[in-house]
């Protein structure tokens, strides 16, 4: 105890790792900080890894243990990298009383991935979203970002088949 | 900031407003921005600047209009003439007819009963105001009811309004919002916060984003009323991440009000001050829940735990804390200008005002929508929402999301306040609604719930752990075609158990959709328990040897 508090250096010489430490300071490098901190990281990096953890737990003075909980705990982060493209298929309630779940198996059968996961090339990934709020729209998918409603299988298998292999 | 320079802001931007014979409202909610709204919107533009009426003709980005299904909406101001489907392609035939007969093949009918029936207090700016203006929503009289609460009134007062009033809280359960000031006011501490929960997470429910998205100024508003109320000097906003249009919108907003002294310091010389930051949400649905929610913004795990000591007392870091939902909060600045007594006038005796849904599912006009209190299912649904479509036959309106339940077609009288619909098996909750005709197997839907609440489940206590994980196993065996009578006896037992043993709200209510469908849908479990058929022809049942079990 006592020993002065010495401030961890980022894993990389990535000045993506400045957003992050910008987002640190502005709360005061305090505990509560630590969930603003990863969406920081997920958001330049795309998803959390064993040496971003250590960093931030390390910055907020929190242990890994608290991180590395709070990252399992919430949906929103992932600690895996997402492939080129993505595919979110909504399964909220009233996507899901529309046929859903069909775009989902579709989905999965096509390109031999479940939700969660992604294609061997790295090109796809398929996820799911628990309500996107889009249920006037409803069935929903998410294509790299784009929100696309009242979508079918036919239209939803032939935009992802334009993104290539 | 004084009440004469909000007054002469209002007088500018109605003056900058009347300079223009028509105004095009473009919605770019999300709902509508999906549809391309944002292209629409540009198009128009396009159009106005290539045919030379930039001052004759304001193309304007506002709020949600409430019938996303149509989408992209439009709508021409003063005219009211609303146009639906809108594509890039339409804008020149929009201008183009301006001072014309309307586009005949996009017209909108605004006389049908889905705009005719609805009353707009929470809605009353979505579609009107440009949320990313501040002067817009001050000229439909915000802020007004900010500077009645400062100058006019006591906090002691602001209280007193809002118990006047009648407004029960938003977010579901009904806790007379009144009732909670008054607590956190009296409570003596150094400290205290006011946190807005917008981690809107019933999946079927779109209610918080539209207002947060349309016009998040009043939320602002409406939270500052609370401080000055309660005491208390910072806000908290809980957001969900997956939203963020109503993040980006919420954020200028704060960014606007703080630049005219409207939050900050010393608001309109008075000695009140107030802050609000963002917090973001990561995607659980636990976190809706208020002792998840205070973890969640400090920093942790969104577990809950046991109250009391209730938030009021002990909250965000120990401080008492007054959290309300968005539509909650949102209520507040026309109840502070119009008075308790005219709020209380509207919805039934129980429940006052209004309520905002989001009428989703097997239902032609699906669209948020703003009704009064007591306003019966079927009025919402056959009138407002225009029927089952494709001639299909409605079969159960499911309201609360996975903590409600499915109401069948004999309750479809039944008028809609928090205590009818808790007879009925369901809850009000935060204002979903979603319709499904026969085409839906009840016990698939009490499946797709209960399989919703056992991975939301938290994990902290074992009734909801281990139950909500047991009952979906369960109704997986009953949907397969492989359970006996004896599992639905058990399912039963542990919907009782989990109901009155879990923690919080998330798995005490988790039984609620198999409850409901059991009761009013027994013979649907029976068929697929006894003759091993799903009456509906959605769950995969195999004949022959598998059924044995």
């Amino acid at each position: 105890m006592g020993t002065s508090f010495r401030k961890p250096v980022a894993p990389s010489a990535d000045k993506r790792w400045k957003i992050v430490e910008a987002s640190m300071r502005r709360l005061g490098n305090q505990s509560h900080a630590l969930i603003e901190a990863l969406h920081t990281v997920q958001e330049a990096f795309g998803f959390l890894d064993a040496d971003s953890l250590r960093f931030v737990a390390t910055s907020l003075r929190v242990p890994l243990s608290q991180a590395f909980g709070v990252a399992t705990f919430y949906h929103y982060f992932t600690m895996k990298p997402p492939g080129r493209h993505t595919c979110v298929v909504c399964t909220g309630t009233a996507c899901y009383i529309k046929g859903a779940g069909k775009l989902l198996t579709d989905m999965e059968k096509q390109y031999g991935i479940k939700p969660g996961e992604t294609t061997a090339d790295g090109n796809v990934s398929l996820l799911t979203a628990r309500c996107l709020g889009a249920c006037g729209l409803a069935p929903a998918v998410v294509f790299d970002g784009q929100v696309a409603g009242k979508v079918n299988s036919a239209d939803m298998l032939a935009k992802a088949g334009r993104w290539g292999q | 900031m004084t009440p004469e320079e909000l007054g002469e802001i209002t007088a500018k931007q109605e003056e900058s407003e009347r300079q223009f014979k028509h105004r095009l409202h473009v919605c770019t909610a999300a709902g509508c921005l999906s549809s391309g709204s944002d292209k629409v919107k540009a198009a128009l533009e396009k159009e106005v600047k290539d045919r030379g009426l930039e001052h004759q003709c304001k193309v304007k980005g506002v709020g949600c209009m409430g019938l996303c299904a149509n989408g992209p909406l439009v709508a021409d101001k003063p005219s009211n003439v609303m146009y639906q489907n809108v594509t890039e392609d339409d804008a020149a035939d929009i201008v183009k007819s301006l001072d014309t007969e309307p586009v005949a093949r996009l017209e909108c009918p605004t006389e049908m009963p889905f705009f005719r029936r609805q009353v707009k207090i929470v809605l009353e700016n979505c579609g009107r105001v440009d949320p990313e203006q501040i002067e817009d929503y001050i000229a439909a009289s915000g802020y007004e009811a900010l500077v009645k609460a400062l100058t006019e009134y006591s906090p002691g007062e602001v209280v007193e309004q809002v118990l006047r009033s009648g407004l029960r809280g938003r977010g579901g359960a009904g806790y007379p919002t009144g009732l909670k000031w008054g607590t956190v006011a009296k409570t003596d501490a150094d400290k205290k916060y006011v946190v807005c929960n917008a981690d809107e997470g019933d999946p079927g429910a779109f209610m918080d984003r539209s207002v947060l998205e349309s016009d998040p100024h009043r939320v602002l508003e409406g939270m500052a009323i609370a401080g000055y109320a309660v005491d208390a000097t910072q806000g908290y906003i809980y957001v969900r991440a997956e939203y963020p249009l109503a993040i980006k919108n919420l954020k200028t907003a704060i960014r606007q009000a703080e630049k005219l002294g409207l939050l900050g310091n010393n608001i309109f010389g008075t000695t009140h001050s107030f802050h609000i930051e963002l917090r973001l949400g990561a995607g659980a649905f636990v976190c809706g829940e208020e002792t998840a929610l205070i973890a969640s913004i400090e920093g942790k795990r969104g577990t809950p735990r046991p109250r009391p000591p209730f938030p009021a007392a002990e909250g965000l870091w120990g401080y008492p804390t007054l959290i309300n939902n968005v539509e909650t909060f949102a209520n507040i600045p026309p109840i502070l200008r119009n008075g308790g007594d005219w709020f209380a006038r509207i919805g039934t005796e129980k429940s006052k005002g209004t309520k905002v849904f989001a009428l989703a599912g097997r239902v032609l006009n699906t669209g948020l929508i703003e009704v009064p209190m007591g306003i019966t299912l079927r009025e919402i649904i056959f009138d407002i929402g225009g029927g089952v479509p494709d001639g299909r036959n409605f079969k159960a309106v499911q309201t609360g999301g996975p903590s409600g339940g499915c109401i069948p077609a004999e309750f479809l009288d039944m008028p809609v306040d928090y205590e009818s619909l808790k007879k009925l098996g369901s809850i009000m909750g935060s204002g979903g609604m979603i319709v499904m005709d026969d085409t839906s197997c009840m016990v698939d839907v009490a499946k797709y719930f209960m399989e919703f609440c056992m991975s939301e489940s938290c994990g902290k206590c074992v009734p909801c752990r281990v139950g909500t994980y047991q009952m979906h196993e369960l109704l997986e065996k009953i949907t397969a075609g492989k359970a006996s009578a004896k599992d639905v006896l058990v399912l039963e037992e542990l919907c009782d158990l989990v109901m009155n043993t879990s923690l919080c709200g998330l798995g005490q209510s988790s039984p609620n959709p198999v409850l409901s469908t059991l009761r009013y849908f027994r013979n649907e479990y029976l068929a697929h328990v006894d003759e091993k058929k799903c009456p509906s022809g959605v769950c995969q049942i195999h004949s022959g040897e598998e059924v044995t079990a």
